[in-house]
Order: structure tokens, then sequence, then C-alpha cells
């Protein structure tokens, strides 16, 4: 109670927390809205918005309703943007936890396996994976998160190493508690806070992955995602811009209210951080 | 005030007022202290007594969120309160020095003690750069570096405890300021260096003719330096009066009540232990390399060098040593937490070395250990019921069981077991520590290894440990290895007494033997070094038996 109210204490954090609600609500209306297929037909091609009250969005070069996109959309980034960062901060605490914990030569392999991740660009990597695998919207998430783990697991490593030999620590193998125990029920939970914070980061990076993919036409083709709008809206970019102006205010917001929830949710979480 | 000043600094009907929402509302309420040019005033009292927060008033220097709502601080018959921050900064360094506990983060890793002593001339005064070299070098001499030369040209790193605090003695009489505010500057140091720095403080301090306000918790160091003493409690002065006076014939409950309290070097009536061997410590060797692992700049460290020794069934050992002596390497070898390179370990006839890591923790449940760090040591995260619970939950007990143990422990150990469902945080030091020896004899373990357990806790929460661990002791015949650098607590709880030096055992004994005629050279050391030897025994005279002291329990309203 007292992190909810330290949170809303910060007016950058309650408008995050807002327009990421307001990105929720669009991706649950989408099906009572827009009950129809976004990818069908619709109209007349490139209407401009508010022209025609039925399309007030307008429609994109193949006459598909833009707002309708918009919707769904919101649904296949924040399903991309919450798979990715869950497999993503899974790979990255179980890596980091076992570095951390055990040290020695079990830290120096997983580190230097990290650290070859890191000095791939990611996108390079995302590149590689998606025209390996494919792309559908399945293979195209499990690829984001398997890209996106490394710096979660540094961070983990690095809590794990302050709080393996903190007393509370010694005190439970002195029990005769096993290691496993030791590591995801003793020490996780304290090292968990500044890894959900980064968890945020890690989240808008795997929304703008994904709208990347989608921009170079990667990304799968089948879904109505903001990316494969702004993808589609490039050739009429220069005439008809508001086709890929759209979809990209809507992930310039979401990106925005994550990382706005992220920071919010550190300065709540380290009060004596911040002084007013 | 008119006239010739008596005072060198008047403290009068000072408060400070801290932040709403803290546990009181004043910091300090209504404290008057004076001190005389050319005496040391000891401010005495328990943590959180506001004995820190006098120092920092009079520097100006408090925390964010904290002020002075009434009273003044007349230095030198100059109104202090009533300076700007620039007034201010031209006085301290210059007219007040400092020193503080832990001198490695009050010096500035990165550059040479000889470089920062300099500092304050060139902060303070025009001296040119051969003048200021030469005043350094005078200085450290002072405050009797060996090598003063090297010293100069040494970062803190590169210099012992006691010579960093040497240093920071040193930069805090540079100018020779008129008044020394030191606070707790002997805490951090091992008890023959803190007697050495407490003969330093006294002697520039006479030569110098500088007044010192001493801030300390511990009465042994109050009787050694002191002309004036003030206790103080919640934020209050409840005794002020000569040094002598109030050790011998305190007045005020609390201060008989802290007296009390200390420790005395006099052993208890020896006890009648079993006789036969539980644990045999033989020929154990630990040593630690450092250094690139080419074995190029490679150090060695023997932490523990053939370490032998036996507890008897029932019996209560000592192990007292400096920092840096091994004894808390020896503790963790005996939880298994770390494993000796060399030698045995028996208990009964188990080997404890041998077998693989579940037989290992299988046996774990029959040493357990309470460490020293009451908030460290304890899970912040679980509900203390837990972590009593847990132990016994590991080894395959019920869980209902487990938590009907939780509760008797709790009990045994002086605890309302309805504070099971807390969490560690709304403990205070000496409950925490309570919890956690509940913790530890949760699996009925044949051996208690305790690892400096009262260290972190105030003296009268100190001497309510002590007796709950001799309490268990006779209760339910559990034998204890006791590891502390403070004599005066193995004297009371152990009925034998080991000395480690440098890894070694230099010298084992029962403990009046050794307290009444040590054989080693250090042990005879350790034992002058121990500071306010009559302190206790004049306590004692007094008639003040321990018991006056409320158990920490009932003040925190459980």
């Amino acid at each position: 109670m007292k992190l909810l109210q330290r949170y809303l204490r910060n007016p950058a954090a309650c408008f995050g927390l807002l327009v990421l609600l307001a990105v929720i609500a669009m991706a649950a209306s989408a099906p009572l809205l827009f009950p129809a297929d976004p990818l069908s037909l619709a109209g007349r091609p490139l209407q401009w918005p508010l022209k025609d009250p039925r399309f007030w969005l307008g429609t994109d070069q193949t006459g598909r309703d833009i707002a309708a996109q918009i919707f769904h959309g919101a649904r296949v980034s924040l399903l991309i943007g919450f798979v990715a960062t869950l497999i993503a901060v899974c790979i990255g605490i179980l890596i980091g936890a076992f570095a951390g914990y055990y040290g020695g030569w079990a830290d120096n392999l997983l580190m230097r396996l990290t650290e070859g991740f890191q000095t791939l660009p990611s996108f390079l990597l995302l590149l590689v994976l998606v025209s390996v695998f494919g792309s559908g919207i399945a293979t195209v998430t499990l690829a984001i998160g398997a890209v996106s783990w490394p710096a979660t697991a540094r961070l983990t490593r690095a809590e794990f190493l302050t709080l393996r030999n903190r007393d509370f620590v010694h005190s439970c193998r002195s029990l005769g508690m096993r290691d496993l125990q030791i590591i995801f029920r003793e020490i996780l939970p304290n090292a968990l806070p500044p890894v959900v914070v980064y968890a945020s980061v890690v989240m808008a990076l795997a929304i703008l992955l994904e709208s990347a993919l989608a921009f170079l036409n990667l990304s799968d083709p089948n879904v109505a995602s903001w990316g494969n709008l702004i993808g589609g809206g490039r050739g009429v970019l220069r005439s008809q811009w508001y086709v890929s102006a759209i979809p990209g205010i809507a992930i310039l917001l979401t990106v925005l209210a994550v990382s706005l929830v992220g920071q919010g949710l550190n300065d709540a979480l380290n009060p004596r951080l911040k002084r007013p | 005030m008119s006239g010739p000043l008596p005072f060198l600094l008047s403290i009068d009907a000072l408060s400070v007022a801290l932040p709403a929402g803290a546990d009181r509302g004043l910091a300090l309420n209504n404290v008057s202290l004076a001190l005389a040019p050319g005496e040391v005033l000891c401010v005495v009292g328990e943590s959180g007594s506001g004995k820190s927060m006098t120092a920092g008033a009079v520097l100006g220097l408090l925390p964010d969120g904290v002020r002075r709502s009434a009273g003044h601080i007349l230095l030198e018959g100059r109104e202090l309160t009533a300076l700007s921050e620039a007034g201010l900064r031209r006085i301290r360094g210059a007219r007040i020095g400092m020193i503080f506990q832990e001198p490695m983060t009050a010096l500035n890793p990165l550059r040479t003690i000889g470089d920062q002593i300099g500092e304050v001339f060139r902060t303070h005064t025009r001296l040119g750069k051969a003048e200021i070299a030469r005043k350094v070098l005078g200085l450290l001499d002072d405050v009797q570096i060996p090598q003063p030369h090297a010293a100069a040209g040494a970062y803190p790193h590169e210099l012992s405890g006691g010579q960093r605090q040497r240093a920071m003695i040193a930069m805090a009489l540079a100018l020779e300021p008129s008044l020394l505010i030191a606070d707790e500057p002997t805490t951090a140091l091992d008890v023959t260096t803190q007697a050495q720095i407490l003969r330093l403080i006294r002697e520039l301090q006479r030569r110098k003719g500088t007044a010192v306000l001493f801030i300390t918790h511990d009465f042994g160091v109050v009787a050694e330096i002191a002309d004036r003493i003030a206790v103080m409690r919640q934020g209050e002065v409840v005794e002020t009066g000569p040094a002598a006076e109030i050790l011998a014939r305190p007045r005020h409950p609390y201060t008989q009540a802290l007296l009390a309290a200390v420790p005395a070097l006099e052993p208890p009536a020896p006890r009648v232990v079993a006789g036969d061997t539980l644990l045999a410590i033989d020929g154990i060797g630990k040593t630690y390399r450092s250094g690139s692992w080419l074995g190029r700049g490679q150090r060695q460290v023997h932490a523990l060098d053939q370490v032998c020794l036996t507890l008897p069934r029932g019996g209560a050992l000592g192990i007292v040593g400096e920092s840096g002596s091994g004894k808390s390497t020896l503790a963790r070898c005996l939880a298994g937490l770390l494993d000796p390179d060399r030698g045995s370990l028996r208990l009964d006839d188990e080997d404890l070395l041998a077998g693989g890591a579940a037989r290992r923790r299988r046996r774990a449940r029959r040493i357990q250990m309470v460490f020293q760090d009451p908030f460290g040591s304890l899970n912040p995260r679980r509900r203390v019921g837990e972590l009593v619970a847990q132990g016994p939950l590991i080894h395959g007990e019920h869980p209902l069981r487990a938590r009907q143990r939780a509760a008797e422990l709790f009990e045994l150990v002086g605890l309302d077991p309805s504070a099971l469902d807390r969490y560690p945080h709304e403990f205070s030091g000496g409950q925490r520590q309570r919890i956690g020896l509940a913790r530890a004899l949760a699996l009925e373990p044949d051996v208690l290894v305790a690892d400096e357990p009262v260290s972190a806790l105030d003296v009268s929460v100190q001497a309510q440990v002590l007796a709950l661990l001799d309490d268990l002791r006779s209760r339910t015949g559990l034998s204890l290895i006791l590891i502390t650098h403070d004599l005066r607590v193995a004297a009371q709880v152990c009925d034998r007494v080991a000395v480690m030096k440098d890894g070694r055992v230099v010298e084992q004994a029962d403990t009046a033997a050794l307290f009444g005629s040590p054989r080693h050279p250090y042990t005879q050391a350790l034992l002058a070094a121990v500071p306010g030897r009559q302190a206790a025994g004049l306590a004692r005279a007094a008639g003040v038996s321990p018991a006056a002291a409320e158990p920490d329990w009932a003040q925190a309203g459980l």
C-alpha cells in the first residue's frame, strides 16, 4: 500500500500508468468495437482521417480501416511485449542467478556466453533467427525473447554477487538448505525489485524490435500489428504520411508509457534515492 | 554572557526537531552542556540517544529535514547558530577539529595521506608548499605514525585501521583547534589499537590544551579518558558530573543500569562439565591465495594454521582474538560454510568433513551458528515464524509441528509467541539476535557456534543476550563455542578460553586461570588493553545489579 502511495505521488509515473491502461483497454475492446477482421477490405483506399465518419482514422493503401488495425495491433504489440519480456527475464534470471551464486568457472562460462550475445547487435541476431526459423508470430516473439536477456542476466548476477555473502544466506546454508531452495526462495525475492524495474525497459525494446521487423516486412504479415501498418505505409510516406504516422504515435506512446511506469516503480521501490 | 568566559563551548537548552513521521518529535530535547578549555567531556548513550546529533548540531551538520528548533550554541563566546554556512565552514576545521568512527570512509581513497592533511593548510592558510610539507611531517610525527615520511606518501588503503585513525587525528589537529569532536573514534578498532589511540588523544589533548567532546557508547572508554561525563537517553541529558563521581556513585537509575551492564572482567565460578570430548578440532588449516593465477605477485594468507581445540560436552569455549586472527574463519569451518584445507573435525565419533553434499546437509543440524549482524542474518522478506520453522521443515518436520515448535522456541528465548507473524524489521537488534538464536536452536543442535553474537548490540541489551545464552546452556545442556573480540564477553560465559593471533591459538586455559595469570605476552597485552578495568568494579561496589536494566522486549512494547 505504501508502495502504491509513493508511486501515485509521481505525476510522470501516473501519466505512464494511464496511457498504459488506455492501451490495454484498446486491446481489450478491439473485438467489440471492430468485430470484423482488421485485415479485410473495408472501403476506398487512402482516405484521410476524419473525412468519412465510418473510418475516423482513414484507410490505408489497400483500403483497410486504420482504426481497426490500431486497436487490434495493440493486442499484438502488448502480447509480444509481455511474452517476449517474460521469456527474456526468465532466461536472464536463470543465467544470472546461477552465475552469481556459484561464481568460479560456472560464472566464467555463463558470463562469456552473455558477452557473446551482448557484442552482437541484438537486431542483427533477430534478423538471422527470423530468416532461419520463419516469421510466424510465435517465432518472432520467441526470437525477440531470445535476444533480449543478456542485460537482465548481468543485473541479476550483480544482485546475487552482493546477496550471496550476506549472513542470512550463510544462515540458510548452515541449516542445511539445498542450493536451489536458497537461490530461488531465499535470494531471488531480495534480488527481484531492480530486475522487475528493468523488465519495463526490456518490454519497451521488445515492442520496438517487433515494429522494426515489421517495417522491413519480416514480421508475420497475417496479423494486424502496428509495425506492419508502418511497413505498409512506407510506399505512400510522402503523400499519405498519416498511414505511417498514426501507428508510429501509438508505438511512441506505448513505449513511453512502459518506461515511465518502470521509472516510477524504481523510484517507489527505492524511496531513499530520490530526495524531494 | 558577560565577563571572562569560563566555558569554551556551551550548549544551552538546545532542541532539535525531527521531520514529521519519525519515531519521536525531538531528536534533542532541552540539552545543556558546557565544556571548559582543556577538558574532556564524554557524552555517553546507547544507539538513538542523540549523542551524535549533538555533535552534528555543534558543527552545523544536521541531516536533511532535521533542524534546530530552540536553544543556543556558543563557541568561545560566538553564537554558532547565528552563523551563515560560509561562517560555519571557516570555523569547522580551524576552530573545531573532527574525528569519525570509520577513518576509511572519511578519507579520500584516491589521494595520499600527506596530500589530504596538506589540504587543511591550503584551505585555511596561505603557507607555502615547503612549509606545508614540513608541518604535515611534524603532525604525523606528533600522532606517532611509524615512518612519517612513508605514511605521508601512502594511500589510505595502505595503512592499518589504527594508522588511518592516527592520520585523521593529525588532520583534525592540524590548525590547532580549541575544540576536538570525536564521534566513536575507537569503536571500529581492535582493543589493543583502541588503547593506543585513547592514550594518544589524551596525551595530545594535555600537551596542546585542546578541549575534547568525546562521543561513545562504551563506559570502559569513558573511564579511560573522561574528565566529565554527560549521560544521554532518548535526546535528553539524564546526568552530568565529574567522571570519578559518576563512575563511583551514579545517581540516575539509567546511569546505574548502564554501568551495571558493563561486563566485569572476572570469570564466573567454574561449573562442572561432564568431561568427555564432544567436538575435537585437530590441526585445522586454511590458506587463502590471492594475486594472478600465473603465480606472479601471489600472496598467501594463513587464516588458520594448525588449530587444535576440544570442546567438552556441555562446556563453553571462548575463542578470543582481534580482527584478522582467523576466529571467524574457524567459526565458518565449524558450521560447514567453509572447507578447511587440512586437519580434521570430529563430533562424537563422526567425521564432519567426510561425505557428499547430501550427507553433510543432514549433519548440519548438529552444529548450528548464530551470526554477528542481527540485521543481515535474517531474510527481510520472511516472517520471523517462518524463519524459525525453516530448519525443521528442511529436515522433514510436519509444518504444523514446526510452527508449534517455533512458538515454544520464542518463549524459550524470551520473545512473545504472538509476534511470529511479524517481519524482522519490526524488531530491535536485541530481539533479532534472540530470533537468530531461536532459529539455530530449532534444529536441536549439539553445538552452538556464536560468532560475535553481541558486538552489534547496545551494552544493556548485550548483558541480556549473554545472560540468555548462559541460561540456555544450563537449561538445555547445550555446548557453546563463543567467538568474540571482547575479553569481557568471554569472561562472562565461557569455562575455557582460547586466544588466537594470526591464525594460531597462542594460549588456551580455563577462564579463571587465563584471566588470573596469563602466560603468553599477547594475552597479557590484550588483558592490559581492555578499557576501563576499574569502572565495572566501581559500579558493583556501589551495589547496582544488572537486573535494574529492563528487558528490551518490554521497551518495544511487544
